[in-house]
Order: structure tokens, then sequence, then C-alpha cells
């Protein structure tokens, strides 16, 4: 991959931005290449993680935020207890979906984005997931509309599917919070 | 012995038999479970990638919670759960920042003051595996058990501070107490990716066939987890994961609580052991355990 680095973006405050919202010291990355060599899905990642790390260094913002690897990340930790600088690389990793969140940014791994939206606003709603809802309308929101449907008669054989959506008192100041926080990060709803 | 208990979202759909066979075994244990009222998810993965208060808040007001039915601990078996809770404690401890903005928007005052403990975790150091063997009616002799930790349980070690992130023993003390078998593998801390479950299905497949093929390679029986997502990818994936590569494992994946509520006298379904996709109970019988 060829990657053209300008000084605009060797000037940006793109690395102290990502510094503070993720808490970390990015710059004591040497590049040793732990995090990657122990990421059990660093063979779907367009770019490594270690590879985030040196963009954020060097300030490339959007090759970054745009990439596939934020959003293939599954959030193990196991780069963040191996690293030798102690570098919280998913830390970081999160606050960089955060701000491509932020941003309203698109990505490649358009499904992952639907799914984390289904997820916030089924929790929202109801206070609690609820599956059932989480699926469909994951499915609905896809476009992927029979995804695992053939797994349906068989969980719900075993109990395995709660007909009936949870109910939690409360819920109703719930979405209210979680509209104030959306509207907090990103100015909308 | 007496907790604030918060079984997460799951416990209460997908993984009713994690609920059941906690519950159970708690109460032989003498451990007595005292749900959260009105408890709320925990936001799990979606929440902290998209928004970062979000992903404090909301365990924060579950904390709360806890701490309002006078509890300074609150326990849950859900590996995801137990891993935002402590998050969520850690940073309003440490960070002022975030504490002012959650407590604003929350309208409280929480310095994460609330110890969130891990089922696995009471059991040890509450009961203690000298406890927990001699209310043992049913040793579980001939068991051979891989012992699944996955991700979230002991990493990052830094917040979770439980066990060995990279050989944790935990959860094999507790079977090996009760007359189980534990094997030694190495894929005892690899990732499932059940945060890609339905997003990147074949993501999962692969992760699922490595833990899985290790297991069997290693001549465990089943596989034993402390996660409802962990359980859930293997057992509700596996015959997907058998088909994508033309391997056949039959591998029952039991939560340690069910394993240990057998050998506490507890009965099938009682530890909702009747409710599994991979049906454990041919194996439990072939070894004379049911």
């Amino acid at each position: 991959m060829r990657w053209e680095i300008s000084t605009s973006a060797l000037r940006s405050d793109f690395v102290k931005q990502v510094e503070a919202n993720g808490r970390q010291n990015i710059l004591a990355c040497y590049q040793c290449g732990k995090c990657s060599a122990g990421c059990p899905v660093a063979h779907e990642m367009d770019i490594l993680p270690n590879q985030i790390i040196r963009l954020v260094q060097l300030g490339m913002k959007d090759q970054v935020l745009n990439s596939r690897a934020i959003w293939i990340c599954a959030s193990c930790e196991t780069c963040t207890t191996r690293c030798p600088q102690e570098v919280d690389i998913a830390r970081v990793i999160d606050a960089l979906r955060n701000m491509a969140y932020r941003e309203r940014r698109s990505s490649p791994e358009k499904e992952i984005l639907v799914f984390n939206r289904v997820f916030v606003d089924n929790l929202a709603s109801l206070g609690r997931l609820y599956e059932v809802g989480l699926i469909l309308g994951y499915n609905l929101r896809s476009g992927h509309l029979f995804k695992d449907m053939l797994k349906a008669p068989g969980m719900f054989l075993k109990g395995k599917i709660n007909p009936i959506p949870p109910r939690v008192k409360g819920a109703r100041q719930l979405k209210a919070l979680v509209k104030k926080i959306e509207a907090k990060e990103r100015g909308e709803r | 012995m007496r907790y604030a208990f918060y079984p997460g979202c799951t416990l209460h759909s997908t993984s009713r038999e994690y609920d059941l066979s906690t519950r159970e075994v708690c109460r032989r244990l003498g451990i007595e479970l005292t749900e959260v009222p009105d408890w709320i998810c925990c936001g799990a993965t979606s929440a902290h990638v998209s928004m970062h208060l979000l992903a404090v808040a909301l365990p924060v007001r579950n904390l709360w919670a806890a701490r309002t039915m006078n509890g300074d601990q609150v326990l849950t078996c859900c590996a995801a759960c137990y891993n935002r809770l402590k998050t969520a404690n850690q940073e309003m401890a440490e960070d002022q920042e975030i504490r002012n903005q959650v407590n604003q928007l929350l309208e409280i005052d929480y310095r994460g003051e609330v110890k969130v403990r891990h089922l696995l975790e009471v059991i040890l150091e509450d009961v203690g595996v000298e406890g927990l063997r001699l209310k043992v009616s049913k040793k579980m002799e001939g068991l051979k058990v891989a012992s699944y930790y996955g991700c979230l349980l002991v990493r990052p070690p830094k917040v979770m501070q439980f066990d060995d992130p990279e050989q944790p023993h935990s959860m094999d003390d507790l079977l090996t107490a009760v007359g189980a078998q534990t094997i030694d593998w190495p894929y005892n801390i690899e990732c499932c990716g059940a945060s890609l479950s339905l997003t990147r299905t074949e993501i999962v497949l692969r992760l699922c066939r490595d833990i899985l093929a290790d297991a069997q390679a290693r001549g465990a029986d089943c596989v034993a987890v402390a996660c409802p997502m962990c359980q859930s990818n293997l057992d509700l994936r596996q015959r997907e994961t058998e088909a994508a590569y033309s391997l056949r494992f039959n591998l029952p994946i039991l939560y340690f609580t069910q394993i240990l509520g057998l050998a506490l006298g507890a009965g099938i379904r009682e530890l909702g052991l009747n409710r599994h996709i991979i049906d454990p109970i041919p194996l439990l019988k072939a070894k004379a355990l049911i």
C-alpha cells in the first residue's frame, strides 16, 4: 500500500486529539508490532493495528478514520494487554471509532455501522437489549433480510428466544439520556 | 453472603440457562442474590465504539442503583457486563473530567465505590475451593473440560485485575475442585469474535473453528465458559462452523455453573441443560454424570 504524507497532515493536531480523547501517549509507540502479531482478526484488516497507531502519529486522519480496520477490531483487548509501551491500543481504536461516529463518516464496513446503530437504538428504546428486535432490526436495515432466520425455530424450541420484549421502569428517562449524549457528541436528534 | 446481582440482558433471553444455573449454584452455596432494581443494558460493545460518554453512563446508572440498595458490591456472571462495569468504575474513580460529565448527566454523585465482582471470583474468594469441595454430592469424574476464558474476563489486566491475563486458572480451579479434569490448551484466552457475530459471520466461524478444533484435538469432551457471548457463538454457530469447514466437533458448550450445579446435586432442567443447541445430555449420560 502506498500513502502520500503531506506537511499539513504532519502538522495537524490529529494526534493530539486522539491522545486527549483516548487518554493515551501515542507517541510512546515504537512500532514493535506485538499488537498486530497477537490480533485475532488482523488477517481481515486493511491496515494492521500497529499501522493504525503509526498513521495516527503521522496525523493521517482520513486514512485511519476511513479504514475497515478500526471497525473490524473485535475489542478483545489482546493488543492492549501485550503492548510493552503500555499504549492502550483498543482504547485508541475506540477513540478513533468515536471520532468517525461523531463526524458521521461512512465505512466500507457498513454492516458494522448499521449493527451499532440498531444496538444503541434498541437499548435506548427498551432499556435492555431485546435480541429478537436487534436481529430483526439489523436484518431490515442492513438489507440481509433472512440472515440467521433458519436458526430461529431451533432457538425458540430451546427456550432461547423470549417472545416478549423486556419492560424496564425508567426506560423513558434512558431514551432522553441517550438523546442528550448523542446531541452532546454530534449535535443531532 | 448477600450480593446485589446484575444479570445483564442475555441472561433473560438467549442464555437463560446461565441465569438458571447461576441462581441454582448460588442457592446451594449460600450466596444470596438480590437483583439490582430496574437495571439497564451495560451497552456492551456498541456503546463504547460509538459514544464514550454513553459507554460510561450506562454501567454507572446500574452501579448507582446497586449502591442505593446499600450494596458495596455487585455480582455479575456475564464477562462483557463485568468488563463494562469495571471499566466504567475505573474511569469514575480516576478520570475527573469523565466523572463530572457523567455525574452531571445522571444527576448523581458516584466515584466508582461499588465493587464489581464476577461469580468466578466470588466462589473462589468468598466460598473458597475447599468450601465448594465440601458441598459436592456428585463428583464430575471422567469429564474432560476445556476451560475457555475468552477476552473480557481477564483483559485488559489493568482494569480487570482478576486472574492471570495470559494463563488464567480460576475456572480450572473450580472445575477440578468438583472432580472434573481440565485440559491444558493454548486457545483458552483466544477471541471468538462475538461482537462481529451478526455482521462478519465468516470471521467468527474461522475463530470458532480454531478454538473448537484445538479443544477437540486435545481430547476435551466439552468446553466450559463464563460468558454468554462466547457460549452463544460456540454453541449456536457450531453447526455452521462444521459445515463451513467440513469438520465435525459436536462439542457441548457448558456454562461453568452448569458443571458446578451438577456436582452440587442440581438436576438437568434446573440447570437448563436441555436448552443447548449441541445437546450435552448424551455426553453426561455416557459419563454417568446424570
